[in-house]
């Protein structure tokens, strides 16, 4: 199979030839790599991605196909896919389809058999780079060109082309997969004797794995649109308001960060994954800046300042909140941090019922450590106070 | 949380010496631990047989005892050195089961040693089969239905209630000895029984079949706040059903979705809670039924294990080093990641290639044996590769492990093609050549589901493979760029290709590299590139763009021995790893070449830059083109590097040391026999043969007994001993192919010769010899398996100063640089030269041990052009002649092969060695029976048994045994001859004669130590059967006369005094090895 020339190029000139696979359209997006070794069809249907290309390190992908459950939101979101080798023949005991037959149905192209290293290398030493991926062998400063002028990821409203259009509500609980196993992950807090909390989620790109803990751990959960006002959100009396993650440029939606303002001056308890955790960064005074390449990936490396224990996470992020940049409020504690390269992933308050985190503790794909979190929210919910952590 | 500063000295126990289950990997991570704590500035005590371990290098330790690695032992090292913690987990079952014994009878209490790593209950929970079940079902996880018998009444029972197909897991036994599957009530009393037997505690579990669910490993380390990381997920091309050891395995897991993986994930860390393993690497299995993924834990090691070592090699995340430093209280986030020096080590590697392991076996050692594999381990050895998908580093992995594989070839390439009935039952059962039966399979035809339905291997292999068979289409159609490039990333080596296209390797090179086609070298940098790595742990692939460029220094680099196998072993990595400690410390940059991921050459930490590559001419020269070293040396590595000298020297590759010309004078019989002429220096008389007519004239005419070595064998079977006509020709009906292109050489065979094994070593103007061993096995039992002593203990001066001189002679007219290693069989006054090795000998380590001196550092530093004198040794000096007597004695994996005969002969068998030391030879001698585990009885009954021609030495042994106290038994004839000399002697029954009979006797547990020299060979005969059943009870049995009257010298010194240990420090006082 994949036996069409595809071409990948990047704005700083970089030209990748390789074989086609996916759909037979040509993509653009900003191209980031992504170190999980499994999870790549979570990973697609994760809404963050839009207006991405990603390019997966782990060599060999498609292997286990896809199927219905490992789906994190309607559809596939990526702007391109990029791999070392695509499966044609997946063997998994879930398996419906092959990964090549799901991004043509979602309209994603795939580039295959190129140097991923090479690839990864060049974002990691260079940063993240706008990029091309077009059908054929496309000659090399054609392609170039068509990358530089190819459409801006920054400065972009992604999050409005992701969110759902209209509100729903959401009752499913976590699944294992396998029969007669129940989730590992699902720790219910309070012994899980939680009385049904009404959770109100601001879809920014939500993925259903975030929606399926809030249920598992006891909320009754509403999902309402990006540009839903505070008015509207707090009208349905919450207990609590989910901020979700999503895609793109946190400076670009000032919308959302005023929406959360206002929700946070009305003293509902808020939790913030993500874009969520950037958008009460920006409505706490806070900054964003951009990585160089970002974090995606599930082995990075997590402290929670209060227990000072490791968590290993699932993140996928590129900007991050500047470390001193809440001059205005003292009372913002950033209560974790990545080990890594000392990148700021959560914060609290000690004055209002919030906390985020810039990482996925809803993993799918990637680890359960960070689980608990649902925990403190849920607790954070019940006493309506702010968590009394060290 | 900072280091411990309530502990100062810290115990490590070894693994011992190398067996089936337990081999070097442990030399790997107890030489980590033992780093490790000494950086943190820990006072290290070790106990550890092996004397061809690293580890007992005298500065890795503050105080090395090469003594048994048995709980009485430690006591007295214990009492001695009174350390304040004890570390279990780094030395294996063996190091695992001595702790548990010391904390049992509270010597660990007595003397306040704290275990620290793992304690006392976790490990008895982790290891006890059946508490380690009742606490996965407490936190809600599915272990196959089971029960747990300790008496073949129990047995029955719960067989009964599971139904078969039945699995037998012993307890507290390693590499699942004594395991087994039993599909029938029959096969099941017998494997019950045996199970029963061997299980320390005669404890065996009796488990539902799992057979044909796929097989995983999770490696998991956790610190003293409870951290968890997993460090990497390996998964078995086979399924469950045989053994892991036995697996080809494959790292990361390929065809889990990550919904599947982090369940399992969930499960390792609330296994390691529950279990309650401190800090530290647990392994723990599972398996995963196929069809609806329903999970089941198999079982956890609580220690490092040779998965862990794979997985460190897999990932670079170093799990022995890190566990040591977390048994003294650092926690994951203080301790940073080695390969990239700037993030933490409380991480999860991420891989962007694909790492396939491959197992050695050597069957056609043990023709008699059961070759079916199963679940307890078989293999000796195995080989890593890596490559950037799985059809790469598969094939790769298989042309590292030197059967003569050039790739991934039909199971038969020359022979005749299989039949499909053929095909299919080696399908069917597991079996060594299997992944090779599969080709077949589909080159005949096979479906994927047909074959997945007979192996129960996962169909994301099959198809894999599939791909690589289908591409053979392409690339015999010829060999344009595009096809040779696509072919190269599918894993084909120049061989195959031309093997394809009916050109020569040469051919398929030279086209190859005009086509501007080389592989380019890789970073395992635990992060899949996410961060720059700055340590050069490399590996190839047919990739666009390399990682860590070649520097400008000084470079040496040196080739490994490739995968363990019998006869090529830790030895010679430790010869490696010497070498490159001695040129690192010289100034040279050191590059290390091998695929053995179980030793300490292939950690990071040892060269300079690692080449992680099979050790074939297109790997190898590959390395060279880029790395353009000053020097290469092929000599420590073993006949593998060695045979690589010539090719490379053809094509100017710069070898140094002795000359690939005076290599081939040595393996050559005609220039090596002209050499001897000139030299004047004797040799038994031979000539070759090329007929089944020739070998009867040659061996009339240099007269029976002969010693015939095919050239060419079947079955494996290589040299023997024949002494007359009759047997000669039943050699060649049964054993060897004669023809003019496989000739048989024929070899005088030197009858009761003292054997003698010299190593000597030269910096190509003075050689000096560095150690003289006589055996304690007559000529004619392999160097390898017998025992041998240093200094000389019946040899006389004159012999000695003769063999001195030969040596010297030999080495200076082969223009030796670096070491050479003779065997002499001493004669009737005359010393005859049998072979010489002109390379490091498996005697290095023992030699350097028990003389103090580092003979591998010496002659590494001869090579690069350092005098002896320079550094600082006097060639005149006897440097052997040690007050001091060093035993090394052979240990045997028998008790893996039932159905193997036990008797030694000119074909390595053994699988490692023990040393044992002493000021008094007897003491020495016992402690390297106690070292090899064998009971060592000081009082009992004895069984005689002797062939004729043994009879009279026999007598004086005997008559020193009753002396000693013991009650002599015999079977009529050796009874007579006995009584006749006065020895009170209790006559038993053959074993073909009425019962009860010898057998039964032995059975019974009546008979403490037999003394049987083999008359009869072969499945049939009485000796054979005495012999297993000695094995199967774990007594002493000893099959020379020689042997036998050591040991009752032995046991004369064990009686008047008890053992005492020195540490190697005191032995050596002066001399730095
Ligand atoms: N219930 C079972 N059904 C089928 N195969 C099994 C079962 N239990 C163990 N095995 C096989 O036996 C091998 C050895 O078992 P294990 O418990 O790992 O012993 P060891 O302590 O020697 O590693 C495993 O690798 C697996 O392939
Ligand atoms: N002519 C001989 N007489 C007696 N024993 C011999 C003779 N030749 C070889 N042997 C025995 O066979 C063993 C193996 O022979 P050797 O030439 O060393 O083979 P290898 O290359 O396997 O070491 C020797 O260690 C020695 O015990
Ligand atoms: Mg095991
Ligand atoms: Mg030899």
């Amino acid at each position: 199979m994949a036996s069409e020339f595809a071409t990948l190029a990047l704005e700083d000139g970089a030209v990748f030839y390789g074989r086609a696979f996916g759909a037979p359209v040509d993509g653009y997006g900003e191209v980031c790599f992504n170190t999980s070794m499994t999870g790549y069809q979570e990973i697609l249907t994760d809404p963050s991605y839009a207006g991405q290309m990603i390019c997966m390190t782990a060599p060999q992908i498609g292997n286990t196909g896809v199927n219905a459950l490992d789906m994190e939101s309607r559809r596939a979101w990526a702007g391109g896919f990029i791999v070392r080798e695509i499966c044609p023949s997946p063997s998994n005991f879930r398996s419906t389809a092959s990964l090549d037959s799901f991004l043509k149905k979602w309209g994603v192209p795939g580039i295959a058999g190129i140097d991923t290293r090479a690839l990864t290398k060049r974002l990691r030493d260079f940063g993240a780079k706008r990029g091309v991926l077009l059908r054929g062998k496309v000659a090399h400063d054609l392609a170039a060109k068509r990358a530089r002028s190819s459409p801006a990821y920054v400065g972009v409203d992604w999050i409005s082309k992701v969110s759902t259009p209209k509100a729903y509500t959401w009752d499913k609980p976590l699944e294992s997969g396998v029969p007669g196993v129940k989730p590992s992950e699902f720790k219910p807090a309070n012994g899980g004797n939680s009385a049904r909390l009404k959770v109100v989620t601001l879809d920014c790109g939500v993925k259903y794995n975030s929606l399926r803990n809030l249920v598992s751990h006891g909320a009754k959960v509403t999902v309402v649109p990006a540009r839903t006002t505070a008015a509207e959100i707090l009208a349905a009396k919450p207990d609590g308001v989910f901020i979700s993650n999503g895609p793109g440029d946190p400076n670009a939606v000032p919308y959302l960060v005023e929406t959360v303002r206002r929700l946070i001056a009305a003293k509902v308890p808020l939790f913030g994954i993500c874009m969520g955790h950037q958008m009460l960064t920006l409505a706490l005074g806070g900054r964003m800046a951009k990585l160089k390449f970002g974090h995606r990936g599930g082995n990075q490396p997590v402290r929670d300042e209060s227990t000072k224990k490791v968590e290993i996470t699932s993140q996928n992020h590129g900007f991050a909140t500047v470390k001193d940049s809440f001059t205005k409020d003292k009372d913002v504690v950033l209560s974790h941090w990545g080990l890594n390269d000392q990148v700021v992933e959560g914060l609290r308050h000690k004055r209002h019922a919030l906390f985020s985190v810039q990482y996925h503790p809803e993993a799918s794909p990637g680890p359960h450590d960070a689980n608990y979190l649902f925990g403190r929210f849920v607790r954070m919910m019940q006493t309506k106070k702010p968590l009394a952590l060290k | 949380m900072p280091k411990r500063h309530d502990i100062k000295k810290i115990m490590i126990i070894g693994a011992g010496p190398i067996i089936i289950g337990q081999a070097c990997e442990f030399d790997y991570s107890g030489t980590q631990a033992c780093k490790a704590l000494k950086e943190e500035g820990y006072q290290v005590v070790l106990v550890n047989s092996n004397p061809a371990t690293i580890m007992t290098d005298p500065d890795f330790a503050d105080r090395t005892y090469i003594e048994p690695v048995t709980w009485q032992v430690c006591e007295r090292i214990i009492a001695k050195e009174r350390p304040d913690a004890l570390l279990p987990t780094v030395g294996g079952q063996t190091a695992l089961n001595t702790a548990m014994e010391l904390a049992r009878r509270g010597i660990l209490k007595k003397y306040n040693v704290r275990m620290i790593g793992a304690n006392e209950s976790a490990i008895r929970k982790a290891e006890d089969r059946e508490l380690f079940k009742r606490a996965m079902i407490k936190i809600g996880l599915e272990v196959p239905r089971s029960g747990t018998a300790k008496t073949m009444k129990q047995a029955l029972a719960i067989a009964a209630k599971i139904g078969f197909p039945v699995i037998l897991r012993p307890a507290f036994t390693l590499g699942g000895t004594g395991g087994g599957i039993a599909y029938n009530m029959v096969e099941f009393k017998a494997k019950a029984a045996y199970a029963l037997q061997m299980s320390p505690v005669s404890q065996v579990l009796l488990e539902e079949s799992a057979l044909g669910w796929k097989e995983y490993e999770l490696e998991v380390m956790r610190d003293c706040k409870d951290n968890v990381v997993i460090v990497c997920s390996i998964e078995n091309f086979d399924a469950m059903g045989v053994h892991t050891g036995d697996s080809i395995t494959v790292a990361p897991a390929q065809t889990l979705t990550d919904r599947e993986y982090q369940l399992m994930r969930d499960a390792s860390l609330a296994i390691i809670r529950e279990i309650g393993v401190d800090t530290g690497g647990s392994n723990i299995q599972f398996g995963v039924n196929p069809k609806d993924g329903r999970l089941i834990v198999i079982e956890m090691n609580p220690r490092v294990s040779r998965s862990s070592a794979l997985a460190s090699k897999a990932t670079g995340f170093p799990i022995a080093k890190i566990a040591a430093k977390l048994a003294v209280g650092y926690t994951l986030d203080e301790l940073k990641n080695d390969i990239t020096k700037s993030t933490p080590a409380s991480f999860e590697p991420a891989l962007d290639y694909v790492v396939v392991k491959v197992p050695r076996f050597t069957f056609e050692k043990f023709p008699e044996a059961d070759a079916t594999l199963n679940t307890q381990m078989k293999s000796v050895g195995e080989a890593m590769a890596i490559g950037r998908n799985f059809q790469e580093a598969f094939q790769k992995a298989l042309r590292s492990l030197e059967t003569g594989r050039s790739g991934w070839e039909s199971a038969l390439p020359k022979g005749p093609k299989p039949s499909l009935s053929e095909i299919r039952a080696k399908l069917v059962t597991p079996n060594a050549e299997r992944a090779f039966y599969i080709k077949d399979a589909m080159q005949a035809g096979l479906s994927d589901a047909e074959i997945h339905r007979l192996t129960f291997v996962d169909p994301w292999f099959l198809a894999r493979l599939r791909e690589i068979l289908d591409f053979e289409k392409v690339i015999k159609r010829g060999l344009d760029r595009e096809t040779l490039k696509a072919a190269k990333k599918l894993g084909f080596s120049d061989r195959q290709l031309g093997l394809l296209t009916g050109m020569k390797e040469s051919e398929v090179r030279v086209k190859r590299v005009g086509l501007g086609l080389r592989p380019a070298f890789l970073q395992v940098d635990t992060c899949a590139g996410e961060f720059k790595a700055s340590t050069p742990y490399l590996y190839s692939s047919y990739e666009e763009s390399s990682d860590s460029p070649p520097t400008s220094k000084k470079k040496i680099m040196i080739l490994g021995g490739g995968p363990n196998r019998i006869g090529q072993g830790i030895e010679f990595d430790y010869c490696c790893v010497h070498a490159a400690f001695a040129l690192r410390e010289d100034g040279f940059e050191v590059i290390m070449v091998n695929c053995n991921p179980e030793t300490v050459s292939t950690d990071y930490d040892t060269s300079d830059r690692l080449y992680f590559e099979p050790l074939t001419y297109e790997d190898v020269s590959a390395i060279v083109d880029r790395e353009k070293p000053w020097g290469i040396i092929v000599q420590f590595g073993g006949q593998t590097p060695l045979k690589l000298a010539g090719p490379l020297h053809a094509a100017r590759a710069p070898i140094i040391g002795t000359s690939p010309d005076s290599i081939d004078i040595a393996e050559d019989r005609k220039r090596f026999g002209a050499l001897l002429e000139k030299l004047k220096i004797p040799s038994p008389a031979s000539g070759t043969a090329r007929s089944l007519g020739d070998a009867r004239r040659v061996a009339a005419g240099i007269g029976y007994p002969v010693m015939v070595r095919p050239s060419y064998v079947l079955g494996g079977r290589a040299m023997e001993v024949v002494h007359d006509q009759k047997q000669l020709d039943l050699f060649f009906a049964e054993a060897a192919r004669v023809s003019p292109d496989h000739p048989v050489l024929l070899d005088k065979y030197l009858e009761d010769a003292i054997e003698v094994d010299v190593d000597c070593v030269s910096d190509g103007r003075e050689g000096m010899v560095a150690g003289i061993m006589e055996h304690i096995e007559e000529a004619g039992i392999h160097s390898g398996d017998s025992a041998c002593v240093i200094p000389p203990y019946t040899l006389r001066e004159d012999q000695l100063e003769a063999i001195k001189s030969a040596t010297l002679r030999m080495a200076k007219e082969l223009k030796v640089v670096g070491l050479m290693n003779v065997q002499y069989a001493v004669k009737a006054e005359r010393v005859y030269v049998l072979e010489v090795n002109p390379r490091a000998s498996r005697t290095v380590p023992f030699v350097s041990k028990a003389t103090g001196i580092a003979w591998a550092k010496v002659a590494a530093r001869a090579m690069a052009g350092k005098s002896l004198r320079a550094q600082g040794l006097d060639p005149r000096k006897d440097y052997w002649r040690t007050r001091h007597f060093s035993v090394k004695e052979a240990v045997f994996p028998f008790n893996k092969f039932p159905g193997a005969d036990t008797v030694l002969g000119p074909e390595m068998k053994s699988t490692g060695e023990v040393m044992g030391i002493s000021r008094d030879l007897g003491i020495a001698f016992a402690k390297s029976q106690l070292g090899a585990n064998l009971k060592f009885p000081l009082k009992g009954r004895a069984f005689f048994s002797v062939k004729n021609k043994d009879k009279r030495q026999g007598i004086l042994v005997a008559k020193e045994l009753s002396r000693l106290g013991f009650k002599i038994i015999a079977t009529q004839g050796t009874a007579h001859a006995l009584q006749s000399r006065g020895i009170a002697v209790e006559t038993v029954q053959k074993v073909h004669q009425a019962r009860p009979n010898i057998l039964d006797e032995i059975h019974s547990g009546s008979v403490d130590l037999i003394i049987n020299t083999p008359a009869g060979k072969g499945a049939l005969s009485d000796d054979f059967q005495i012999r297993r059943a000695a094995l199967q009870h774990g007594i002493t049995c000893i099959t020379t006369l020689s042997a036998a009257a050591e040991t009752v010298n032995a046991i004369a010194s064990m009686k008047d005094r008890p053992i005492e240990v020195m540490a190697l420090q005191d032995y050596h006082k002066t001399r730095a090895l």
